[in-house]
């Protein structure tokens, strides 16, 4: 069977709390990083403060949450986070939200690497039907990404961001299983594959 | 012949150990990025675990061990240098019907076909029916699982159910069967 | 859209913990129904262990598990229960009923429960697959579960001892497309 957590440049890797709690204080230092990431106002919280919802999620092994850290396969440096949230399960259907919080990855192939990776994981791991993200109009470049990964466009929630004095979209993006198989060339069960 | 002299928990290259707190957990941890090990081990979604996790989940099931008296954990061994390569348990224990499940697996990549799995597996029955005086001990594995289901026609379990489809993984849903095998055939089989 | 709690015989409620542990203390005290239904030794619990227990399994929304009270539509008397244990990775849901009160056997009420849990199951939970296991010794169920559409899978063989005799589980399963074709079929 296919490897579920391996990328061409990234790897999905333990969410451990400890580690990310320091990891996430220090992105989140980055102010053009949460807005891009967060629709709440930015603010600060320390790691002590972030390992303790983290330890209560993921301790939890909930069917409904899944959470990891991104390695790169060359250095196997930590540099972002993701996390997948099964809102319907009659309709197989779940939120993906991600962050690569170590700027020197950002417009490389990182993020739609990592977003490959994850849609194999919801759709032969999870058995999902579909996948949907929302994302805000001024990161177009995510959005670029999310198209390359095969995301289409469904809608946007209009005016819903009040940032740097106007107002912004936030756009609604969704793949479903047929899509990404077809788009990976993927026959049930087939070994291989990217 | 009644013999208590042959070790429960020694085999030839492999034996069985109790959970090193302080060592395991790096090393299991490792095995859970390993997707397609836990593919084969587990029906539930594979997730990498971090040491730390891996540590607070020793902890939850041996209070489980000893709150439900249902359940034996063991850690495998290689003898020659003490290296933790997998785990073995029976599991579902119901006392008064005399069954359990089975389950074991060899984490390490570079320590299968190597026959441990056949020791171990050999070591863990020998404890279900001599020790915990089990009638019979079942075990489930996935279609696609064809190592493990070897092993087990190897060791005299015989197929008794097939839960068609019951699986979904890598896009398609697989066949889940059941194997059981009874004390009297196990012991006739080590009497042979 | 249908009423999925509404049978031909029976619909499904919830009902208050009080209610459910003053029923479960006299059903249990039924070994026939026991033996049955369950796998483990009898027992006879306290009503107020009974109710405390209904009243943490009502806590909180569980995705996993689905719990059904049933009552008559004649006499609106309840009588028994269904539940349902969802693997949501996998799309299969465990279903588990039991008819407590003994004059309602023999008389379709398994059979119009189990119907209605199916249709719950296949177009409301959208499961790919339903799976139950009985008793050898409990051909009645067996005929019930097979008019309902589930299919033998297999039996594992002597897993249960009791009366110093030793039983197989059967183990039966009904597949998404094979509950849709019986509904075009005109099935009842």
């Amino acid at each position: 069977m296919n490897d579920v957590f391996a990328g061409k440049l990234v790897r999905l890797s333990a969410f451990d709390p400890e580690e990310m709690s320091k990891a996430f204080t220090r992105w989140n230092l980055n102010s053009e990083y949460q807005r891009l990431l967060n629709s709440m106002p930015n603010r600060m919280q320390s790691a002590k403060s972030n390992a303790k919802w983290m330890e209560k999620e993921v301790e939890e092994m909930s069917p409904e949450s899944y959470f990891f850290s991104i390695r790169t396969l060359a250095e196997d440096k930590l540099i972002g986070e993701l996390g997948l949230d099964v809102v319907n399960w009659a309709g197989r259907d779940a939120f993906v939200g991600l962050g690569i919080g170590e700027t020197e990855y950002w417009s490389k192939g990182y993020g739609t690497d990592v977003m490959n990776v994850l849609l194999r994981f919801a759709f032969t791991e999870i058995n999902l039907r579909r996948v949907t993200l929302n994302v805000f109009e001024y990161n177009p470049r995510a959005i670029r990404s999310y198209e390359k990964a095969g995301f289409r466009h469904e809608g946007h929630l209009r005016d819903f961001l009040n940032r740097e004095g106007r107002r912004w979209n936030e756009v609604y993006m969704g793949i479903l299983r047929e899509e990404w198989m077809e788009l990976n060339n993927q026959a049930p069960g087939a070994v291989g594959g990217g | 012949m009644f013999d208590i002299q042959t070790q429960l928990f020694e085999g030839q290259d492999i034996r069985f150990g109790p959970i090193d707190h302080e060592k395991d957990p790096e090393i299991e941890a490792k095995w859970t990025h390993d997707s397609e090990f836990m593919r084969l081990m587990e029906t539930s979604p594979a997730r990498p675990m971090s040491a730390a996790m891996i540590k607070k989940q020793y902890e939850k099931l041996e209070k489980q061990i000893e709150e439900d008296k249902n359940l034996y954990h063991f850690m495998i061994r290689v003898k020659a240098d003490d290296r933790f390569i997998g785990k073995a348990s029976i599991y579902w224990i119901e006392w008064a019907n005399g069954n359990g499940n089975i389950r074991l697996g060899i984490g390490a990549a570079e320590d299968r076909r190597k026959g441990y799995g056949t020791q171990a597996l050999g070591m863990l029955l020998r404890f279900a029916f001599a020790e915990l005086n089990l009638f019979r001990v079942t075990a489930n594995v996935p279609e696609y699982n064809e190592g493990a289901i070897a092993l087990l026609q190897k060791f005299g379990f015989m197929q008794e159910v097939c839960r068609r489809r019951s699986l979904e993984r890598d896009g398609r849903r697989w066949d889940l069967y059941v194997f059981g095998l009874l004390n009297d055939e196990w012991r006739n089989r080590v009497r042979a | 859209m249908k009423d999925l709690f509404r049978g031909e015989l029976v619909r499904f409620t919830s009902e208050e913990p009080e209610t459910r542990a003053k029923a479960e203390v006299r059903w249990q005290r039924d070994t026939e129904f026991h033996r049955l239904a369950d796998g483990d030794p009898a027992q006879l619990s306290s009503e107020k262990k009974i109710k405390e227990w209904f009243e943490k399994q009502a806590e909180g929304f569980q995705p996993k598990r689905y719990s059904f009270c049933v009552r008559t539509l004649a006499e609106d008397k309840y009588i028994g229960f269904l539940g349902l244990w969802v693997d949501l990775i996998h799309s299969e849901a465990w279903v588990g009923l039991g008819i407590g009160e003994r004059e309602f056997w023999s008389k379709g009420y398994g059979t119009d429960m189990m119907k209605l849990c199916l249709q719950y199951a296949f177009t409301e939970l959208c499961v790919e697959r339903v799976s139950l296991g009985l008793h050898e010794y409990n051909p009645r169920a067996l005929r019930s579960y097979e008019k309902c559409g589930f299919r033998l899978e297999g039996r594992t063989r002597k897993d249960g001892m009791r009366e110093g005799r030793r039983n197989d589980t059967l183990w039966m399963g009904i597949l998404r497309e094979e509950w849709l074709q019986m509904q075009d079929g005109g099935h009842k």
